[in-house]
Order: structure tokens, then sequence, then C-alpha cells
């Protein structure tokens, strides 16, 4: 049987758990207007962790727009992530104040600890190292944050032990 | 609702507790707060209050802009002043509730100010402590004192009477009042507010829009979180006040994704604005009509750059594109729009209820009002704070923020972000106004304020901040796309020990191109940390690239670390904590550390009480 390559007659892919669902739930949401872009794929993201490729594409469709402009705009954005995530996402602060209180250091340790580079998932999948220019909350520098979850005055022994908690925690579960 | 029905029941039930028959407890539920632990400090208070059976009243507070003092809580009993408790564990606040509301013993020895009218023998007021009696809070006017989530206690602290006011006069006259007050944008570039809203009022065009640039991309910069986190109202209110004067129907916030909680607070005050009748049409029964829409950022520091914070806004990638034309000409979708920062928006809601006059008494000729800095690294006080413009920049660094802290040396001061530049500890005598830091090569910027020590490399700084801006470069000029990452290279050459002879000059031409040939401003002031630097730290990029010596002790590839063998007490201190077995030696004698396997991580230098783990 003859399948069409073509980005815009692509059958739509159910392969990932959710990502129908999520999809439907943009059409009622949105209106499918060119300025919902950026919402469009926060919501999807905020979702799914990620944007899978058949998302931008969809989102793309639904919209109206190339899916070079959606794959574009994807891409721009620190926020935005193409590939799956871990459970838990650990973002290092790399402010002016967490990097004057040694953050390029904790950042250094935490990558040779969890051996991963930033934007990367450990291989158990429990870990996606991240950087963030800033949270904001320098006072408290240096900070992590581990989901929604900041630390702050994070000295780098009580970084590594933050996260070998949450994994011994995450054996004893399993 | 009729509003003038609901000031006066905002104000009886704001004045009603003063005068509560049970006590009344603050807790500071900001981000700096929450992280610090101020959610196991308010669980413990309610535990404590319902062990205790007793009535009592708690409200999450913002940021009084202590943080260093994080988490804080205030405790007021009746007839008595706002105590105040800082740095509290949830065993902490029980012991102080328990002793206080059981005992009446204030556990002065625990409080570090009171605040309210009466005071208490042995516990310092809140408006004399060092930390805040040199500022004058005008945007942070309700930080920390009114529940964000509460509209009432912004209208008794007398909001919206600016918008009263404004919507009492004419457009014309309101934006008189914003030019005789002297306000320049808080955003960074100091361009009169007035101005901005008198071209936006005049450009043709029947639909005109209003956007709230909290954009805030500076890393070393929270104001605009506080801010919005603590007194979303002052900053909306100003928002309203533009509309009028400048006859808009629309406005956005463009607010970043990583401050999650502000955002929450803004769609909060925004639904109730919308019971109020603070939006929508026809607000407070006049010809005003406005919306108000949040657009969340997605994380490009470009984007706070108006020209590219609009054409995010309007769905895509935030490129910047030449100005003119000038937003207030042809902004968001080709329309006539306004963009402001929220701290400039904050200060024109208590602008239009105090009087021009009033605003303009303080500051500087060139610059009136108050600037709002978040002050951070190696300071001992930090937070976030307020003080009048042409404020001696030593006096916020020794006095409000109380000097460097673990009694090292003061290096430099860095403000404006990666757009600004790094002072000299000998130009503490500076005024901090617009013209004065610009003078002296930094700018104002947004209010990011890093205090830096003797232990904070020189070169390094500007190679992190280039980092910065290549990584953040949005790619659509040459100058600012190739050059940044040209200044980078280098940098990186001189920190990993490869500088050249001509790499300083190399710095100063890309610079002065990167300046000159940018399209917008993140590129045009991407060079400012190279240029500070050469200018007051010249030394050290010659000891780096001639000597092959980083003093600071950060670019590992120009330094080694050794035990001074005469403060070593050979307490074991850096063996026990070195990751690779690397420092030796027998107990109670000196140490050694062995090179060969040394990974200079300053694990030693950091475990070492007696700073005998030396940069060499």
């Amino acid at each position: 049987m003859h399948t069409e390559l073509t980005i815009n007659s692509r059958p739509t892919c159910h392969d990932l758990p959710g990502t129908s669902m999520v999809l439907s739930a943009m059409r009622k949401r949105f209106h499918g207007r060119g300025d919902e872009l950026i919402p469009m794929l926060q919501a999807a993201q905020r979702e799914l962790g990620f944007l899978p490729e058949q998302v931008l594409l969809e989102i793309a469709r639904f919209a109206g727009l190339t899916s070079a402009k959606v794959y574009g705009t994807a891409t721009f954005y620190s926020q935005f992530r193409l590939k799956p995530v871990g459970k838990y996402i650990v973002r290092v602060c790399r402010g002016t104040a967490c990097h004057v209180k040694g953050s390029y250091r904790m950042l250094g340790d935490i990558r040779d600890h969890l051996k991963v580079a930033p934007g990367e998932t450990t291989q158990d999948g429990l870990f996606t190292l991240e950087t963030v220019a800033c949270f904001g909350s320098c006072a408290l520098a240096p900070i992590i944050v581990v989901d929604d979850a900041v630390y702050g005055n994070v000295g780098r022994s009580k970084a590594l032990a933050l996260l070998d908690d949450i994994r011994s925690q995450e054996k004893k579960r399993v | 609702m009729d509003f003038r029905q609901a000031l006066a029941r905002a104000e009886d039930n704001w004045n009603a507790l003063d005068h509560l028959a049970y006590p009344l407890i603050h807790v500071g539920m900001g981000t700096c707060g929450k992280a610090a632990g101020a959610d196991g400090v308010y669980a413990a208070a309610k535990e404590t209050l319902d062990r205790m059976k007793l009535e009592g009243r708690m409200l999450k507070v913002g940021c009084i802009g202590m943080c260093y003092l994080e988490p804080i809580m205030a405790v007021k009993c009746p007839g008595g002043p706002f105590i105040y408790y800082g740095n509290l564990t949830a065993e902490k606040t029980e012991k102080i509730l328990t002793a206080g509301l059981g005992e009446g013993d204030p556990k002065s020895e625990w409080a570090f100010c009171t605040m309210g009218e009466k005071s208490i023998d042995g516990i310092g007021r809140f408006e004399d402590l060092p930390m805040i009696k040199p500022q004058v809070r005008i945007a942070l006017r309700n930080c920390g004192i009114i529940d964000p989530e509460d509209i009432e206690h912004y209208m008794a602290r007398g909001g919206y009477g600016g918008l009263q006011r404004a919507l009492g006069m004419s457009r014309g006259d309101v934006i008189e009042e914003i030019k005789n007050s002297g306000l320049r944008g808080r955003g960074g570039a100091g361009f009169p507010t007035g101005l901005k809203w008198e071209s936006a009022a005049k450009a043709p065009g029947k639909t005109k829009y209003i956007v709230c640039n909290a954009d805030e991309g500076d890393p070393g910069a929270f104001m605009d979180r506080s801010l919005l986190e603590g007194d979303p109202h002052a900053v909306l209110e100003g928002m309203l006040i533009a509309a009028y004067a400048i006859g808009c129907t629309e406005g956005f916030i463009y607010i970043r994704a990583e401050y999650p909680l502000a955002i929450k607070r803004l769609e909060k005050a925004l639904g109730q604005m919308a019971e109020y009748g603070l939006v929508g049409r026809r607000i407070l029964g006049s010809r005003l009509g406005f919306q108000i829409q949040i657009k969340e950022g997605a994380g490009a520091f470009v984007c706070g750059e108006e020209t590219a914070l609009m054409a995010s806004i309007a769905g895509g990638r935030g490129m910047p594109r030449p100005r003119p034309p000038y937003p207030a000409n042809k902004g968001l979708w080709g329309n006539p729009t306004n963009i402001n920062n929220v701290e400039t928006f904050a200060n024109v809601s208590a602008i239009l209820a105090q009087g021009a006059a009033w605003f303009a008494s303080f500051g500087t000729e060139k610059s009136k009002g108050t600037k709002t800095f978040s002050l951070a690294g190696k300071v001992q006080r930090t937070g976030l704070i307020e003080v009048p413009m042409g404020m001696r920049l030593g006096d916020i660094i020794d006095g409000i923020g109380g000097g460097v802290a673990e009694g090292k040396k003061l290096k430099a001061v860095q403000t404006g972000g990666p757009s600004g530049g790094c002072i000299p500890a000998d130009l503490l005598d500076l005024p901090v106004d617009y013209d004065a830091l610009a003078k002296a090569g930094s700018i104002m910027g947004s209010g990011g304020m890093v205090v830096m020590d003797e232990d904070t490399c020189m070169v390094d700084i500007p190679r992190y901040f280039l980092a910065f801006t290549a990584d953040e470069s949005c790619g659509k000029c040459m100058p600012c796309r190739l050059g940044t990452h040209q200044m980078l290279d280098v940098l990186n050459d001189i920190c990993d020990g490869n500088g050249k002879a001509q790499d300083i000059d190399a710095l100063e031409l890309v610079s002065e191109a990167v300046n000159k040939g940018s399209l917008c401003g993140l590129g045009q002031t991407s060079p400012n940390p190279v240029l500070t630097t050469l200018r007051y730290f010249r030394q050290e990029y010659e000891a780096h690239i001639h000597e092959g010596k980083c003093r600071a002790g950060v670019c590992k590839a120009l330094f080694h670390y050794e035990i001074d063998g005469e403060t070593c007490t050979g307490c074991g201190a850096c063996s026990r904590k070195c990751p690779v077995q690397a420092v030796t030696g027998e107990k109670k004698k000196p140490h050694a550390i062995d090179l060969e396997r040394c990974t200079k991580c300053g694990t030693c230098r950091d475990a070492c009480k007696f700073h005998a783990v030396l940069v060499c």
C-alpha cells in the first residue's frame, strides 16, 4: 500500500500516550489563531513534558501555520523541549548572584554525579539536568529547582545529597 | 459592586486588623520566602494556634525585602505592635508562638524588629533598622504589609485612589502630571515616561495597546517578581491610568514563565478587578473601558527588548526589528503601543495618588523618585531595596547591605546585568542615578546589583555574561550573532590559560563593532561587561595573559592551591572532605596537597576554618 509521506498529509500518530487527548483538548481551548502559538506549545508541553514532532505538526495544521514556523518558534525559546524528560527536572540557576556564589562549581559536581550534561536525561530516566538563566531568587543564591520546589543556599554537598535522597526514595518505591 | 461602598468596607476591615481581640500573624510568602521554607513556618504557626485552641488570623503577605532573614513571620498580639522574627524553622515558630501567646513572652532575643505605633523594650523598630532606615518605599509601598491576594487590602491603603483622581482629570492633564513628576522608565533605559505616553496618545489610530513588560530577564534581578508577587494591584492600577491617558482599550502583561507565583497572583488580581468593576466596560462609572491579558514568555532574554516582545506577543519568534518606527506609532499588529516596565507602572499609581511634586521631591535633578534594587551576591544583607535616586553607592552596599559577607574585601559592584558593567570598589562615592552610572561605563538597568568580593575573577565575570548574551542572541543581526561569540572565544582563551598579547586589543575592537553595529539593545550593550572590566581591572587581564595567574582562584588553569604550613592546624577537615584524596598529612601537623591529584574543586578551601588553603 502506498503511504503518503508529505508532512501535511502524514496521518496523526497516536503512539504517545495522551497525545491525542492533549490535541483534542487544545482544539476546544484555543481558536487556532497565530498569536496563540506560544500558549498552545506551553499547554501541550505542560501535559506531555515535551513537544513530540506530531504535536508540532498538528498545532501547525490547527493554527494554519507552516511547520517551519512552529518548529522555529519551539526551538527559539529555551522553555520548549523536543525530547522526552526524566521523572524529575533538576534546574541549576546560572544567574549572576548564583555564579558569584559558585553555581558553576555546583553544576560541575551535579554533572559529574549524574553523568549527564545540561539538556540530557540520566540513563535510568530519573533526572533531566537543565540550567536556567535566572530564577529571580538571587538573595538565596545559589539556587537549584527540582520540578517546582526551589532550594536556596544550596551548598555543593547539599545539592548532591538532595539528588541522592530522591534516588533512594524512588528505589524504595520500586 | 459599588466601588465606594466596597472602599468603605475595605477601610473598616483594614482598620479593624489593628484592633483585633486575637493575634494576627503575617508570614512572608514570596518565592524567596517559600524557597527558604515559609510554607513550613505557616503550617507550624497554624498548628500551634490549633493546639493552643487560640483564635488567630493568619495572613500570607509578600516580600518585605529582607530576604537574608527569610523565612519571616510577624506576630501582633492585641494592643501591641507587630514583632518580626527571621530565619525561622517550624520548631522555632512553635516556640515563639507558645511563649508569646501563652506566657506573654515576646522572645525578644529572636526578634529583629517591631512595626507599629507601640514598641517593645529590647527590640528595635523596623524603620530604624540599618537596612531599612535609608530606604524610601514608593513602588514597594505595600510589599510585605498587605495580603497581595486581597484587593481590599490594597484599596484600604489608598489603592485605586490614583485611578479615581486620574479619571477626574483630562487625559492631557494626566500625561502632564507624569511629565512633571520626572518619572523615567524603570526598565533600564530611563526614557521619560510622560513623553512616551504623549507620543502614543498623539499617534493616529483607533486601536491602541498598553503593554506591561514583566519579562525580567537580567540574571541577578528580581525586583519585578517581588513587586508582582507582593502588590500586583499597584502595577495594574498604573496600567489603567496609562490606558486612560493614552486612550487604550486593551492591555497585555508579558511575564516570564519562570515566575509562576507572580502569574498566579496576577490572575487572581485580575479576577478581583473584574468583580470590583476595575476592568471591562465603564470602569468606575467612567468612559474608560479596558481589558488586560496575561501573556507568558517562554524563556528568551531578547524578549525584554520592546520590538522583540511585541513579536513574541503576536506569536512566533521574538526577534527585534529596527526602530523607528517606534512602538508608540507602530507597535502590536501595527497599532500604537505603549510599553512600560512593572516598576514604572507601580510608580505611576503612586504619582497619581500623591501628586507629581511629592514624587519629584525625591531623587536628583535629572533622576527623580526612587529605584528598587535587588541586592545580592557577596553582601551581608541580601534583599529587595528601594532608595532615592542619587544615593551614594557605598551607602547602599555598606549601610543597607551591611558590607561584604564573611569579612572579605569588596572588589566590584555589578549593575545592569549583561548590559551593564562592574563598578570598582574605589568608586563607592558614585551617586546611583541614570547619568552617573552611564558615565562610569555601566547602566542603571532594571535594578540588579550584585556585590563581588576578592574571590571573584574579573575576567571570568565578562566571560560569564558573554556566554549568556551569545546564548541569548536571537541571531537576526550579524554583529551580535558573531561578535558575542568572538568575544566569548577570546575570553575563554584567556581564562583557559591560552591568552595572547593581542587579545585585549581584539576585545576592544570587536566590542566597538558589536556596540555600533547591532540591531537592538541586547547586542549594543553586550560589550559593556568586557569594557568596564578592561577599564577598571585591566591588570587582572594582564596577569592572566602575561603571568598565567588568576589570583581570585577561579580560572582553573591559572592557579593552584597550597596549604600554608604556618596557619594549618592539622585538624584534617580538608583531607576528610577532599573528593579525590589529594590532601594528606598527619593529625595536628601541617597538611599538603598533591597537585597531580588535585582537581581544584575548592572543597578544601571551603572546609578550612583557618584560611590556610591559599590560592597561588
